[in-house]
């Protein structure tokens, strides 16, 4: 078994790490002893896993996909359905996380960034379950782009914040963010979304994820005595992705494999895929893989899922990278959006455009591998938001 | 000693406190930029910053994060700058720090940008994003090449952190005076006081204030309690007003005179 990571500056290796500015470094440290002496009191451990699995619906279910696995002709493939998660996806298991570690430590406001709005639903549904102040930073873009769930967030009573500064998409939003908690840090906590942002952001939220694998863990051994020879996850900050993968990185037997977005293709540069087609940089706090150009300057990342729209990684996750423990891959926009398609028509079930990279990837592996293989795709979302832009792609105006 | 070292040693000796302007490299162009240096120095500005743009300026308000988009837009790289202060260096001896964010550098290469930066004449570097637990790896560098590393102290460090923070300093430490960023809260003065007599009990370096001086009254003011006190957003929204007009350059140098005459009283 290694060591466990990351170290106690927050490195996982050469990655993460806590590149911030000073007025942010004491909030850092108070958070993360804060964290860490939380995750060792059960009384804490039994609250989270009361709104868990009382609030939030888990635990998901691992359900094996018996006519998708057909239609591929090869390794049985099963599905973890946090898609049916309250709120339509695994951010929930963060921020309730999250939320009773802020209610913890005494803070009445919380705030977040977020790209689709998914984190930000998420981050404004456990403000309103707990009765506390709630700013979202969006981008001005993305708020157009994704009325349904800017509306959801008013009703929830967060305030939606719009980013203008760059392109006013999720890198942006998360800088806002940042600024904004620079200036409120001492009575703001502020929910990551992903496993990014610096230490303890990408340990902790990677922790609060791990429900995820641990749940996989143990149903797969109750359905087939066995561990499953691969997993597969979207990667976009890498949250569902490393909340599945986390639990069996010391089980040398199975596969790991991340899928980014590639966008309108690798090679036309608009893609989101900062493991693929990335080098290392620092950005929001952490050494990981980031899109960039050659002199540094972050680049503006590009998906059809807007989850995955970030030109940065998990620094875990390039620390998985670099030493072999998982393989990243990517899938374009349309394999994606014919994944999704195929997945709704075989399973009834309609995954979220972040999942459905996932799915695509599934598609092309299972039908090499023998047919007594095991295959763990992580469906992190449902896709009813983005109903607007499949239609719209399909030719049917809503 | 460098050049920061010995001007703050001058201004000591003259009871005077350090004019430190900032702008942003490439703002409107880098010919500007290296004519406004001159002035500055003209101006009796004792040290300048020049700000290296990056993409995504998370510790800088709207003023300084507009002007680094412009400057971006103009193709400013860290390179280009290393080559304009070379040009200075040609002309004027007045100090020059460096102020960005590490991301540029670390593409740069970090000792391959030390060796540059002071073959150029950069006499300090101030990397907003590497706190004292990340610095090695450039400091490494830097120190090496005699390159002094300003670091940050903000009200929310502890006496702990300004200790460590300054164990490790060079140069001058810069307080900023307000939780927030670049340009967008007005330091209370009261604060300002009590935090540098905090900080001067823990360090012998000279201690300058910046983030949110904007006016000569309250440079003059600041200056009281400090070694030096920063000007930033205030020149840059200044060389954003006037950008396109033949006396760009005449309006930043009045604007730094007259912080100049405010700080002698």
């Amino acid at each position: 078994m290694q060591q466990a990571l990351p170290d106690k500056n927050g490195h996982f290796g050469i990655f993460g790490g806590r590149y911030a500015s000073e007025t942010l470094i004491p909030a850092l440290i108070d958070l993360e002893n804060a964290y860490n002496e939380a995750k060792y009191d059960q009384a804490f451990k039994d609250e989270l896993s009361f709104y868990l699995h009382e609030y939030s619906g888990r635990e998901t279910p691992l359900y094996f996909a018996k006519r998708f696995t057909e239609e591929l002709g090869g390794a049985k493939i099963y599905l973890k359905r946090e898609d049916l998660n309250h709120t339509g996806a695994h951010k929930i298991n963060n921020t309730l996380g999250q939320a009773l570690l802020a209610r913890r430590m005494g803070k009445e406001r919380i705030m977040a960034e977020t790209g689709a709005g998914q984190h930000g639903v998420a981050t404004a549904t456990v403000a309103a379950l707990f009765g506390m102040e709630c700013q979202i930073f969006m981008g001005e873009e993305d708020i157009r782009r994704q009325s349904q769930n800017v509306f959801r967030m008013k009703i929830l009573g967060a305030d939606v914040v719009p980013v203008i500064s760059g392109t006013g998409t999720l890198k942006d939003a998360m800088n806002e963010a940042m600024r904004y908690w620079v200036s409120r840090v001492r009575d703001t906590f502020y929910v990551i979304g992903s496993t990014a942002g610096p230490h303890p952001y990408p340990m902790m939220v990677r922790d609060f994820q791990c429900v995820i694998g641990e749940e996989t863990k143990r149903q797969i051994m109750e359905k087939e005595g066995r561990l499953p020879d691969v997993l597969i996850a979207c990667v976009g900050g890498g949250s569902n992705s490393m909340g599945l993968f986390y639990p069996f990185k010391d089980d040398p037997g199975v596969e790991m494999i991340g899928v980014e977005a590639a966008g309108k293709g690798i090679e036309t540069g608009m893609h989101a895929a900062s493991i693929s087609a990335g080098n290392i940089g620092v950005l929001h706090g952490n050494k990981t893989y980031i899109l960039q150009d050659a002199v540094g300057q972050v680049k503006d990342a590009f998906s059809i899922a807007a989850g995955l729209d970030y030109p940065g990684v998990g620094p875990e996750h390039s620390h998985f990278h670099e030493t072999g423990r998982a393989e990243y891959v990517a899938i374009d926009d349309e394999e994606a959006v014919n994944a999704l398609i195929f997945l709704t028509e075989c399973e009834g079930i309609i995954p979220a455009m972040e999942s459905a990279h996932a799915i695509a990837y599934a598609m092309k592996l299972a039908p090499t591998l023998a047919r007594d293989k095991i295959i763990v795709v992580n469906l992190s979302g449902r896709g009813d938001k983005d109903m607007g832009i499949i239609s719209e792609r399909m030719g049917f105006s809503l | 000693m460098g050049r920061i070292g010995k001007r703050f040693d001058d201004l000591k000796k003259r009871g005077e406190k350090a004019l430190i302007i900032y702008l942003t490299a490439g703002d409107p162009s880098l010919e500007k930029t290296y004519e406004m240096i001159l002035c500055l120095d003209r101006a009796g500005v004792d040290i300048v910053e020049i700000g290296v743009p990056f993409s995504d300026p998370t510790a800088d308000g709207p003023i300084i994060q507009a002007a680094s988009q412009r400057a971006l837009k103009g193709g400013t790289s860290l390179l280009d700058i290393l080559n304009l202060i070379e040009e200075v260096r040609k002309v004027s001896e007045i100090p020059i720090v460096l102020f960005g964010y590490y991301n540029p550098v670390f593409i740069y290469g970090n000792e391959k940008f030390a060796k540059r930066a002071r073959e150029a004449g950069v006499d300090g570097i101030l990397v907003v994003d590497l706190p004292p637990e990340e610095s090695d790896e450039l400091r490494r560098h830097t120190d090496a090449e005699g390159i002094d590393f300003i670091s940050l102290i903000t009200p929310t460090s502890d006496d702990g952190r300004i200790k460590k923070i300054s164990e490790r300093a060079s140069g001058f430490i810069y307080y900023v005076s307000v939780t927030g960023v670049t340009g967008t809260k007005k330091p209370e003065i009261a604060d300002v006081r009590k935090d540098m007599g905090k900080i001067k009990k823990i360090t012998s370096l000279p201690v300058s204030v910046g983030f949110g001086i904007s006016t000569p009254e309250q440079a003059g003011e600041v200056a009281q309690y400090a070694d030096g006190v920063v000007v930033g957003s205030a020149i840059v929204r200044l060389i954003e007003e006037n950008s396109k007009k033949n006396n760009l350059v005449e309006k930043v140098f009045s604007f730094a005179r007259e912080l100049k005459n405010f700080h002698f009283k």
